[in-house]
Formats: C-alpha cells, sequence, structure tokens
C-alpha cells in the first residue's frame, strides 16, 4: 500500500475519483458507465495529443507547434475529402500520419542539425504551420456538408459498444506504453531526460532521438488533425488555435516534469482526463463554462507545486557537462 | 595589508575588433530592417508618409513595451508566458472601476497595478516555491485570463472617460505618439538598467550560470522577483495602453500576445537559455516587426499570412548564424 502511494499517478487517480464524487453530489447521472465513457470519447483527442507530447517534454524539448500541425493536417485531409470523396478513409489517415510527420521532422531536423532550442524552433513553425493552412484554404472553410459520411462517421460507428474514436485512442495509449516501458528507444528518451551527458556516454544518439520524437509528435498532431476536424465537422484556419498549452497544461497535472525525464503514460492520460472532467461536468452542474479555464489554470499552478515536492529528491550527479571530457 | 590603491585599470570589456561589429547580432538586424524597409517603400506607395510610418509604430509598440522587461527575465533563464493574460486582467478590473464611476488617473493606477500585482505573485511562485516558470505562467496564464472570463463572459467593458483615450491614441508631438514616446523613454531606461548598472551584470550572470551567482552573493532568488514584478509592471502599462486605444474590454483582449512578445525578444539576439542579449537588438527586432506586419497590411497580405512572415523570420535569423559559422568552419579546416 505505502509502495502504491509513492507513485504521483495513484494520487492523481484518487483526485479524479473525488472529483467524480465531488460532482456526483451536485449532479447524480455523472458517474454513471454511459456518461463516463462519453467524457472519455470527449478526452480521447486531448490524451493522444498528450502522448505525443509527453515523448517530446520527457526528452527535455517542447514542442508547440502540434495545435497548429492538427489544424493545417485537419484542413489537407477536409479538402482532400472534399475533392476527392471516394479516396477511402483509411488512406486518409495515412495521409494525415504522414503531412503530421513531415511537418514534425521539419521541427526535429531544425534541433537536432541547427542545435535551435525546441522552444524557438516550434514557436516559429507554430505561426509558419497555422499560415499555411490559410494558404491552401483560401481562408475558405470546410463544412460538414462537404465531407463525405465515411469521413465523418468512421470515429463514430460503434464496436464492441464503444466509439472508433475510444478505440484509437486505446490504441495509441497501448502503443505509446509499449514503446516507452518495452522498446530501447523508450529507455533513450528517459534517459535523456535524466542526464543527457550521460545518455551521450551510453551511446544514445541525444540529436537522433529528438529528431525522432518531435516526428511522433508530428505523426500524432496529423492523426489528430483527421480526428478533430471529423469530430466536430468544420475545418478552419481557426481550429484548435491556442489548443497547444491545453495540451501541455494535460502533461503537467499528469505529473510529467518539464525539466525532462519524468513522466509516464498513464500521467499524460490522467492529466488529460482530468482536464476533460472538469469541462464536461461544468454545464451539467450549472457552472457557466466561463469558470473553466480559470479552474483549469488553479489545477496546473496545484498540480506543478504537488508535483515539485516530488522531484526534490535528485539523483547523484556523477558526470558534468560533455565539453568537459 | 597595504591600503595603497592598486593602479590597474580593469576594462568593462575586452576591445573588440571592428570587423565583430560588422557581424554583430544588431548589424545583421539593422541590414534585415533596411532592407524590408526599402522593398516597402518600393512596394507601395503609401509607405513613405510621415503619417503611415507613424501608424505603423502602434502596431508594436504594446508588444515592445513588455518585450523590454521580458528580454531581462529571459535573459536571467526564466520566461513569463502569462504576460497576455495579465494585460487582458488588468483591462478587466479597469473596466469595473469605469463602471464604478473611476475617472481617469485612477484607471492608469488600477491597470499599473494590477499587471504589478501579478506579476509578483508570478515570482513567488517561481522564487518561494522554486518552480519551473514556464509551468507556473502557463497556468497563471489561464487563470488571470480565465477570472477575465468569469468577470465578463461574453459582455464588454464600454464607456472609458474621454480623456482616457489619450494614452493609446494621443499624440506628443506632430506624428510621434504617446505611445511611441513612452516605448522610447522606457528603452533607454531599461538599456541603462541592464547595461550600465549592477543589477543589469547580476541579471546576466544569474541567466549564465545561477549556483555560481549565489555563491558569489547575488541575490538570485530576489533579482528574479523584481524581474518578475518589472514584467508584470510593463503588462500593466501595455493594458493601459492597448483599453485606452481599442476603447474597450473583452476578456479576449491581446490573445496571443506572449508568443508574439517572446519572438521579439529571441529576434532581438536574446538567448532563450537565459545568460545573452542585449535591448538594442530587442528594439530593432521591435522596430522589424512592425516594418513587416505594416509593410505586408499596405499591401494588402491578411494577417495569417505575416505570421509566416514573422515565423520564417524567427527560425532564419536564428538560423543565419549558426550555418554561416558551420560553413566557415568547414571551410578553413
Amino acid at each position: 500500500m505505502k509502495a502504491l502511494l509513492r507513485y504521483r499517478e495513484v494520487w492523481l487517480l484518487a483526485a479524479i475519483v473525488v472529483l467524480i464524487g465531488l460532482i456526483s453530489m451536485r449532479f447524480p447521472g455523472f458517474a454513471n458507465p454511459g456518461n463516463l465513457r462519453q467524457v472519455f470519447n470527449d478526452t480521447s483527442i486531448l490524451m493522444i495529443l498528450a502522448l505525443g507530447q509527453m515523448v517530446v517534454i520527457l526528452t527535455r524539448s517542447i514542442d508547440l507547434s502540434m495545435a497548429s500541425n492538427l489544424c493545417f493536417t485537419g484542413m489537407v485531409v477536409a479538402m482532400l475529402n472534399a475533392a476527392h470523396p471516394a479516396i477511402p478513409i483509411p488512406l486518409l489517415i495515412v495521409i494525415a500520419l504522414l503531412v503530421g510527420l513531415v511537418l514534425g521532422a521539419i521541427n526535429g531536423l531544425l534541433v537536432w542539425r541547427l542545435n535551435i532550442p525546441s522552444i524557438v524552433v516550434t514557436l516559429g513553425t507554430l505561426t509558419i504551420y497555422r499560415g499555411a493552412t490559410f494558404v491552401i484554404s483560401g481562408g475558405a472553410w470546410v463544412n460538414a456538408d462537404q465531407m463525405s459520411p465515411d469521413f465523418i462517421g468512421l470515429q463514430r460507428a460503434a464496436f464492441l459498444g464503444i466509439p472508433v474514436l475510444s478505440w484509437i485512442a486505446i490504441l495509441v495509449i497501448a502503443l505509446f506504453f509499449l514503446l516507452m516501458t518495452r522498446t530501447a528507444l523508450g529507455r533513450s528518451i528517459y534517459a535523456i531526460g535524466v542526464n543527457p551527458t550521460a545518455s551521450v556516454y551510453a551511446g544514445i544518439d541525444v540529436g537522433r532521438t529528438k529528431f525522432i520524437v518531435f516526428c511522433i509528435s508530428g505523426m500524432i498532431g496529423g492523426l489528430c488533425g483527421y480526428l478533430w476536424i471529423s469530430r466536430y465537422v468544420i475545418a478552419s484556419v481557426e481550429v484548435a488555435n491556442g489548443y497547444e498549452l491545453n495540451i501541455i497544461a494535460a502533461c503537467v497535472i499528469g505529473g510529467i516534469s518539464i525539466a525532462g525525464g519524468i513522466g509516464s503514460v498513464g500521467g499524460a492520460v490522467l492529466g488529460a482526463l482530468f482536464l476533460g472532467i472538469i469541462s464536461n461536468a461544468l454545464p451539467v452542474i450549472n457552472i457557466s463554462p466561463f469558470w473553466q479555464m480559470a479552474i483549469s489554470g488553479s489545477a496546473i499552478i496545484l498540480a506543478v507545486v504537488l508535483n515539485a515536492r516530488g522531484e526534490r529528491r535528485q539523483g547523484r550527479i556523477i558526470l558534468r557537462k560533455a565539453e568537459a571530457a | 595589508m597595504t591600503d595603497t590603491p592598486v593602479p590597474r585599470h580593469i576594462p568593462d570589456r575586452l576591445d573588440k575588433p571592428f570587423s565583430s561589429a560588422i557581424f554583430s547580432w544588431e548589424a545583421l538586424l539593422v541590414a534585415v530592417a533596411v532592407a524590408i524597409f526599402a522593398v516597402n517603400s518600393f512596394a507601395s506607395p503609401y509607405f513613405l508618409d510621415a503619417w503611415s510610418l507613424s501608424d505603423l509604430t502602434f502596431n508594436f509598440t504594446e508588444k515592445a513595451l513588455i518585450a523590454l522587461a521580458m528580454a531581462l527575465l529571459i535573459i536571467s533563464g526564466e520566461i513569463d508566458l502569462s504576460v497576455a493574460a495579465i494585460i487582458a486582467l488588468a483591462s478587466t478590473m479597469m473596466g469595473m472601476a469605469v463602471q464604478a464611476g473611476a475617472g481617469t488617473p485612477v484607471l492608469v493606477v488600477i491597470g499599473i497595478l494590477v499587471g504589478l500585482g501579478c506579476g509578483a505573485f508570478n515570482g513567488l511562485l517561481v522564487t518561494r516555491l522554486g518552480l519551473p516558470s514556464i509551468v507556473v505562467t502557463i497556468g497563471t496564464m489561464s487563470l488571470f485570463r480565465g477570472v477575465a472570463f468569469i468577470v465578463l463572459g461574453d459582455q464588454a467593458y464600454k464607456g472609458y472617460p474621454s480623456s482616457f483615450a489619450f494614452f493609446g491614441q494621443g499624440y506628443v508631438w506632430w506624428v510621434v505618439s504617446f505611445e511611441l514616446t513612452l516605448f522610447l523613454v522606457a528603452a533607454v531606461i531599461y538599456w541603462f538598467l541592464l547595461h550600465r548598472t549592477s543589477f543589469g551584470r547580476r541579471v546576466f550572470a544569474i541567466g549564465n550560470n545561477p549556483v555560481a551567482a549565489q555563491f558569489s552573493g547575488v541575490r538570485v532568488g530576489r533579482i528574479k522577483f523584481i524581474l518578475f514584478c518589472l514584467t508584470g509592471l510593463m503588462a500593466g502599462i501595455a493594458s493601459v495602453l492597448i483599453t485606452s486605444r481599442l476603447g474597450s474590454t473583452r476578456p479576449s483582449i491581446a490573445q496571443g500576445y506572449e508568443l508574439e512578445v517572446i519572438t521579439m525578444v529571441v529576434l532581438g539576439g536574446v538567448s532563450i537559455l537565459g545568460g545573452a542579449g542585449s535591448i538594442v537588438g530587442v528594439v530593432l527586432a521591435a522596430f522589424i516587426m512592425g516594418l513587416v506586419t505594416f509593410g505586408l497590411g499596405l499591401l494588402n497580405v491578411p494577417g495569417i499570412v505575416m505570421s509566416i512572415f514573422i515565423g520564417l523570420l524567427l527560425i532564419i535569423v536564428i538560423a543565419l548564424p549558426i550555418v554561416w559559422r558551420r560553413v566557415r568552419r568547414e571551410r578553413f579546416t
């Protein structure tokens, strides 16, 4: 039991249970399985995005361009679908992944090859990708009636009583879990975050690994581009504007340290769920949705205060900077 | 033991050869600014006009005021993403004061004090609790703007007194606006503070090595706290200007300004990792961003496309010296 309490995911889970309990006191229907399934489905896209952001943050980097990537890729697939409804949806998803991959690779190359800090690179591409969306669309929207029924319907189709969107989220969570706990790449990502210098000595190519994590976050952004557009059935330049900070907020609440090296798949998922529950609960317990921003802001500050306590005990520094050797 | 003064001169900085001045960051920025200015005057017949150029300055002075303080903060190794949210909160509070019948002087004081208070709140969280500023200010960014949304919802405050309009719309002399004058005065003050005082040296010391600075007797926490307060203060002043210019307050006011301010600072040659940068660079970067957006605006380029240019400018100007250095090194080895 004591060992269990050491994990911050357990605390976060407890906080979520308490939160659901509090909401249920005001609105008893909230905790029933049907509604919780709905909340999970509503939060799926944020969860997937948070996982993509997590691998980047773990390597002491940050990807501010994810929401713009989502917006651009979403516009690409929406326009393709509107112009050529015959393109099968699985192929469109592959296209979305590839477009996202290219955008992520641009970030990754600039970070890897030119050694520009990731916050500067993605601050730049944040505006470039969104601007590019305007250029390819000419400022026009793609509306629901221009999209094919399959394009909109796929993620809403139920499989075993759960929408496909939720299944995609579950699949992505499982893949990330395998990546982070069962592969050498996952270990390298943690190692770079904990101690980049030691990682170099351990034979990890830090630059290349950073490139790979930006490719991953790019692909995730692309995938969510399709998911977002087909969910909210409108593609415009304004899609997911400012959402990059929600993604980072989910990661922070999930206990992923912005200083790198600390964080888990479970944390990212729970962090996203926490935000999802709040945004779903406010309307049903009659609190104006205008409160949501302040509440999630307070949650972020609280989370980072609590996380900082856990991060105090630091390992011994065995190696100094790489240049010293 | 000997009290005789040692006749030794320790230079403030090493003498730099003239060639390094030519290839300095500021020189690069001046070249870029001149190029953009030239292109603009060729591209649009309306550009080279005193009033056009005066309008141009309204594009960036509010953000540039914040960028001055943000430059110091980033040099010290911290960052504040909440500045746009501080503008929103300060503007909302001024709107509430107007509703309660406050006059112009009270409004200005409220705007500035709210900004200062928000900055102090950030500073306390970062320095007292030892939290990473990027996360803290993402949190306070939602919190501050969230409070503005709670107060205002989808409403707006209007009815600011007519004397209040001077700050954002008034002119000091001919085409020289109050905003521009304030920015230039502030730029000189910040230049002096960063480059000519021991406080400025400490800011650089903290950015380069906070631990060494601490052991050298620099009060790292206190200086960082002051820098957060200054950034909040400048955001409060910017809030007065922008509220006065627009004459109304919505909770979505100044959305996305934080990223533009940081772009300005980084474009100005301030290292995002801390420890290096200059006020001259930031001022030049502010003018460049104003020139780009205004020039493209005269050519009827939509705002969102301008942002592509700003983004490209940011990455290219950062990447150029790195590529240049690499090419030169390869040629000589």
